[in-house]
């Protein structure tokens, strides 16, 4: 009931917040420098007078600023993100195709990171001060480190072109026409490299926030309440400080997820995986505003429900939220 | 309590000396620690901070802080020396043959467990009973230490309980498998003092039940009375003085130990006959005092209502001293802010020298509150650690306009007027001890040259010894300078040591005010009575004993 | 501040990283010396291997172009873009997050509402959206990457200050009659600038790796040489030229590593606590 009631209310803000990232986006179409028709129309074709004519009158682009953002934010809620006339489709529509590669890739590679940072995070931090602990953070400074692209680039470059272990581009073979698990066993291949390099950076970022709240829990009073009971370390550590430690780093990945919207631009440009982040990089050589600003929506609206997925999932995991 | 039959000491320390790391100020935390403990005796290791009255007790747990390792010395459980057991073989010990209870109630037990588990824990960890037994122990243990509603308790997390519940639950587990020793390490100190008095009785208990051997370490000489068979006093990690409770306190031979208990706050001042000065003019007269917090509640949530301050009224007239009591969330220091306007009261009025100071402007409150100025609890807290000590204690004149070199001037007389050197005014907050920096605090207060101090607990984090030094100079400074002061505090013994008047306040309200000498001496109000009742070794003799036994 | 240094030199990493640091401040402002010659210009002919060539040590890319010379003036962009931004972030964070978590109730409600609204929106499509729209220019990066950069500025002043806030030296304050503004700025900043320095040193870092990622997308300046407009440059090429993706890589590795180091170094040089766990 109270889970119901804060779902409830977590979905408000979150449309909300989604408005909110509407109306700045409507911002930016008039704050560019130029004509708002003709960041809308993109670049293309920009010097058809009667064609930008006929696109302010069709958004109202002649009438006062606020019936624009009316007419804008009831073409949103109608799913209306904007025609893209460089390649002739309502952005919903290729942002929606483009969606499930997407998550496809945003999802392993949170996957990866989260179950292999947390494991190295809780591995190094139970050999605090020991040579293991000093590798597994060297690693994950490294790769915390490395510009996500140009891992990208490297892994192309090792395990594509030097090693050939692993197709470097695209999502499935071209033209092949298999039977359905040969299929997902084509697509996964694709995967390995996309989900691992994007997963790399924030595996990174989860050992360390794993190691630094477990040693921050291992120091706290209970502990020793434990250790007075005659429970063997290796049981504190697992039942206690690392049930107690990965609260915080559950939350704090909920608030990364909006970052790996970001990395997966990077990723799909790298290994052209037809996804909305190879869409954004396809818009921004093009110089398709509207499909830039419906995809950067979409990701938008993708961290708030990612968000509220996570903040259901940590009150499920810590009994204090229920009452207080 | 004792035993009459002397029988083989269930723990014998002897020679243990505890090496600290590099660096530290003394090479040993503790050094040449003698003592034993026999079967159904509570043996007291007493100190102040510093002391290393908990080192011993972490040594023979095998839980000493790490850098720290046994130098030298035994600590034989029933013959076996602990000290030289190996991990696997110690923690078969902890929990099963030694139990240990903690000061901090509410960070003792893992928040995201349930109580059950926990105690169950006990018995998993030396591999006993099938986890059905188990929680049938569990609850039993719980029904036996006294929390209301095992069989709901059991099923809950540590957030829903109250410390003293908390602490029971501690009690618990660490009687779970009747150890033959029992470490109980400041169990009561963050706890308010009638839940104190039931924690104390409940060890108590449950130790003349199973026989069990105490190791209970306090700085609290009231405590000690109470529940001590013998006493180990400890400075400076070595052992000043032992002996039997009765002996140590009743005629302590060391000068020390004579000192430390002489700073006990006696309370003799209310056996006075009445307040000395209370016949001067009233400077603060405040009606109908009132402060509500309510939770911001939310869109879904109900507002949760808490009242701090509930139609309090007083008087205070020059030169006099109001103690406000309480235990915590009675609303005392709530009640101290308000009347500074650190916090901003709902309803209610305040008239300083006759004047109505609620509902003034801004710039007015500064004028007015220079006459009313606090002095803290937290000797670390209330100074900022970035600015001089004359800073300080000149920002206040310095605020209202008097040029910095006169106000850094008037510091350094400040700092010799609380009996500090004025060179301190250079000087940083960390380079003073807690004592020092509470007399920087009243010299702060004293900037303004105020008419009312509010003094909220500004002894309370303080050893006795220093506590006994900072209230001489409290009720010095209050003569010479003819000042009111607000003495805010949890301690009736401090309270009764240096007010002329007493407020008790529970739950925001005051339940009783009157005279010191009455209120200590017949308290009428049933919750006045249960806290003076609670007091720990009222019976060594002083105002709340009834009769006082000569020093 | 002698004994801030003693506790910083016995962290190793953190003075190996201050010193690649340092390194990397020198070159960036004598490349002009080291290379009269603009970046740009063809010098050798195009696709010359490195150590190849002494005059070119690092080789051509496609155009024939200086791939060392390219490095050395990315390091001013690099550096420029990261301090500027940070401090424009700091500049906008800090006064927000400090009223936030001084003044508390509605103040902070609505601080924080509009913070975390910043940090709801992915950032690095955000900051893409911006340099975007407002054309790539030296501005519009170092804006973008501010705008994206302050959230988690606000959100540690906040939480220091209010740390802060609950201490009685500040109640102290409040009755010495200081007015808010000098109990913000006199009392409580100096007391969270530690964290404030710590964070801002991975500021810096995260900047640099951000601004990289711009250029690598074609969202630099133009008229700029940077490492990641190189390493976007190069990477079509990446089977037939791997230096002219390698050697930017490293280069941004490498001064991020350092940045991280560094700010490590402080985190600890700054905080006892954290020294003291060393033991």
């Amino acid at each position: 009931m109270q889970t119901l009631r804060f779902l409830l209310w977590r979905v408000a803000k979150g449309i909300l917040v989604v408005l909110a990232i509407v109306i700045l986006d409507f911002a930016l179409i008039h704050l560019a420098p130029g004509d708002p028709a003709s960041v809308m129309a993109g670049e293309s074709g920009a010097t058809d007078e009667a064609f930008l004519q006929q696109l302010r009158a069709k958004f109202g682009l002649d009438q006062p600023l606020l019936t624009q953002l009316g007419l804008y934010l009831w073409g949103v809620v109608r799913l209306d993100l904007g025609f893209s006339y460089r390649q002739q489709m309502p952005v919903i529509e290729l942002v929606m195709n483009r969606l499930p590669a997407t998550l496809l890739l945003t999802g392993a590679a949170f996957a990866f990171s989260l179950t292999v940072g947390v494991a190295m995070g809780a591995w190094a931090a139970a050999n605090k001060g020991r040579p293991l602990d000093r590798l597994i953070t060297t690693i994950a400074l490294v790769f915390y480190a490395t510009p996500l692209f140009w891992m990208a680039l490297m892994a192309v470059l090792i395990f594509s072109v030097w090693l050939d272990w692993l197709p470097a581009f695209g999502m499935r073979e071209v033209g092949a026409n298999v039977s359905l698990m040969e299929g997902v066993l084509d697509v996964a291949r694709h995967l390995v490299l996309p989900a691992v390099t994007l997963g790399l950076f924030f595996m990174a970022v989860y050992v360390r926030m794993t190691r630094s709240s477990m040693i921050e829990v291992g120091r706290q009073d209970f502990i020793k309440t434990l250790r007075a009971k005659g429970l063997s370390e290796r049981v504190i550590l697992r039942r206690h400080v690392l049930r107690n430690a990965i609260l915080p780093v559950v939350s704090l990945a909920g608030i990364q997820a909006g970052q790996m919207v970001g990395g997966a631009v990077m990723t799909e440009t790298v290994f052209a995986w037809p996804g909305i982040g190879r869409l954004m990089y396809e818009a921004l050589i093009q110089r398709d505003y509207n499909l830039l600003l419906g995809v950067f929506v979409v990701s938008a609206a993708m961290v708030v429900v990612f968000n509220i997925l996570t903040d259901l999932v940590y009150r499920m995991v810590d009994p204090r939220i229920e009452v207080s | 309590m004792t035993d009459a039959t002397p029988s083989a000491p269930v723990l014998s320390v002897s020679g243990l000396a505890i090496a600290l790391p590099p660096g530290a100020d003394r090479l040993y935390a503790v050094e040449h620690m003698e003592f034993d403990i026999r079967r159904g005796e509570t043996l007291a290791i007493v100190g102040e901070s510093g002391s290393g009255k908990s080192m011993s007790a972490n040594a023979v747990m095998g839980l000493l802080p790490p850098g720290t390792r046994v130098a030298q010395g035994s600590a034989k459980l029933d013959g076996i020396d602990l000290l030289q057991l190996d991990a696997d073989a110690m923690r078969a010990v902890r929990g099963k043959r030694i139990g240990m209870i903690f000061q901090e109630p509410m960070t003792a037990l893992d928040p995201l467990m349930r109580i059950g588990e926990q105690i169950a824990e006990v018995f998993e960890a030396h591999g006993l009973l099938t986890p059905p037994e188990r929680r049938a122990r569990a609850l039993a243990l719980l029904t036996e230490v006294g929390i209301p509603e095992p069989e709901r308790a059991i099923h809950a997390y540590p957030f829903q309980l109250s410390g003293g519940q908390r602490q029971r639950v501690v009690i618990a587990m660490a009687l779970a498998l009747d150890p033959v020793l029992l470490i109980a390490d400041e169990p009561t100190t963050a706890l308010d003092v009638t839940t104190q008095a039931q924690i104390l009785k409940l060890i108590r208990e449950l130790q003349e039940k199973h026989g069990t051997a105490v190791m209970f370490i306090t700085h609290d000489f009231g405590v000690v009375a109470d529940i001590a068979d013998r006493v180990v006093v400890m400075r400076q990690g070595r052992i000043v003085e032992s002996g039997s409770a009765s002996a140590v306190l009743g005629a302590p031979q060391d000068a020390y130990t004579q000192a430390l208990i002489a700073a006990i706050p006696s309370g003799r001042r209310a056996l006075a006959t009445g307040p000395e000065k209370a016949t001067g003019e009233t400077v603060l007269a405040v009606r109908g005092l009132t402060k509500t917090y309510r939770s911001a509640g939310g869109f879904f949530r109900p507002a949760r209502v808490v009242h701090a301050v509930r139609d309090v009224s007083f008087d205070l007239a020059r030169g006099e001293t109001l103690g406000v009591v309480g235990e915590s969330g009675s609303g005392k220091s709530s009640l101290g802010r308000c009347l500074v306007r650190l916090v901003e009261p709902d309803a209610g009025s305040i008239r300083l020298n006759g004047q109505e100071t609620m509902g003034q402007s801004v710039a007015e409150m500064r004028i007015w509150r220079r006459r009313m100025q606090m002095v803290f609890q937290d000797p670390y807290g209330s100074l900022n650690p970035r600015t001089r000590v004359g800073r300080i204690i000149a920002e206040g004149p310095i605020a209202a306009g008097v040029p910095i070199a006169t106000a850094l001037a008037k510091a350094a007389d400040l700092l010799a007027l609380v009996g500090l050197d004025p060179s301190a005014v250079e000087r940083f907050p960390h380079e003073f001890s807690g004592g020092q920096r509470q007399r920087i605090g009243i010299a702060r207060a004293l900037a303004l040259d105020p008419e009312i101090i509010i003094a909220d607990e500004a002894v309370s984090a303080l050893d006795v010894s220093i506590q006994a030094q900072v209230l001489a100079l409290l009720a010095d400074l209050k003569a010479r300078l003819d000042l009111s002061l607000i003495f805010i505090t949890h301690d009736l013994r401090v309270a009764a040591t240096i007010c002329d008047k007493v407020a008790v306040m529970r739950k925001g309200e005051v339940v009783e005010m009157g005279p010191a000498a009455e209120i200590f001496g017949n308290p009428q109000h049933d919750y006045t009575r249960r806290l003076i009742a609670a007091i720990p070794g009222r019976a060594e003799g002083d105002v709340f004993g009834g009769e006082a036994v000569p020093a | 501040m002698g004994a801030f240094w003693s506790r910083f030199r016995r962290h190793k990493a953190a003075v190996a990283g201050l010193v690649v640091v340092v390194l990397v401040i020198v070159i960036a402002i004598a490349a002009p010396y080291f290379y009269p010659v603009s970046p740009w210009k063809m010098v050798q002919r195009p696709f010359l291997p490195p150590f190849a060539n002494g005059a070119v040590p690092l080789g051509t890319d496609t155009l024939g172009r200086n791939v060392a010379s390219g490095l050395a003036y990315g390091a001013r962009i690099s550096l420029l873009i990261g301090t500027i931004s940070t401090l424009v972030a700091l500049m906008v964070g800090v006064p927000i997050g400090a009223a936030a978590g001084y003044f508390g109730g509605l103040v902070d409600d609505l601080l924080m509402r509009f913070t975390e609204f910043f940090q709801t929106i992915p950032s690095f499509a955000l900051a893409i959206v911006l340099v975007a729209i407002f054309q790539p220019s030296l501005v519009s990066i170092t804006i973008a990457i501010a705008i994206v950069g302050w959230p988690p500025v606000a959100r540690l002043v906040r939480g220091e200050v209010m740390a802060q806030r609950k201490r009685e030296y500040v109640e102290a304050a409040i009755l010495a009659g200081q007015s808010h503004w000098t109990i913000i700025t006199r009392q409580i900043l100096p007391n969270v600038t530690s964290p404030i320095v710590v964070l801002a040193s991975l500021m810096v870092a995260s900047a640099i790796l951000l601004e990289s990622s711009l250029s690598f997308l074609g969202l630099g300046d133009p008229s700029i040489m940077s490492w990641g407009y190189m390493i976007g440059a190069a990477r079509t090429v990446v089977r037939q030229a791997w230096w002219l993706s390698v050697f930017p890589g490293v280069a941004i590795l490498i001064s991020v590593l350092a940045l991280n180091l560094v700010g490590e170094g402080l985190a600890e040089a700054l905080d006892p606590r954290s020294s003291r766990d060393q033991h």
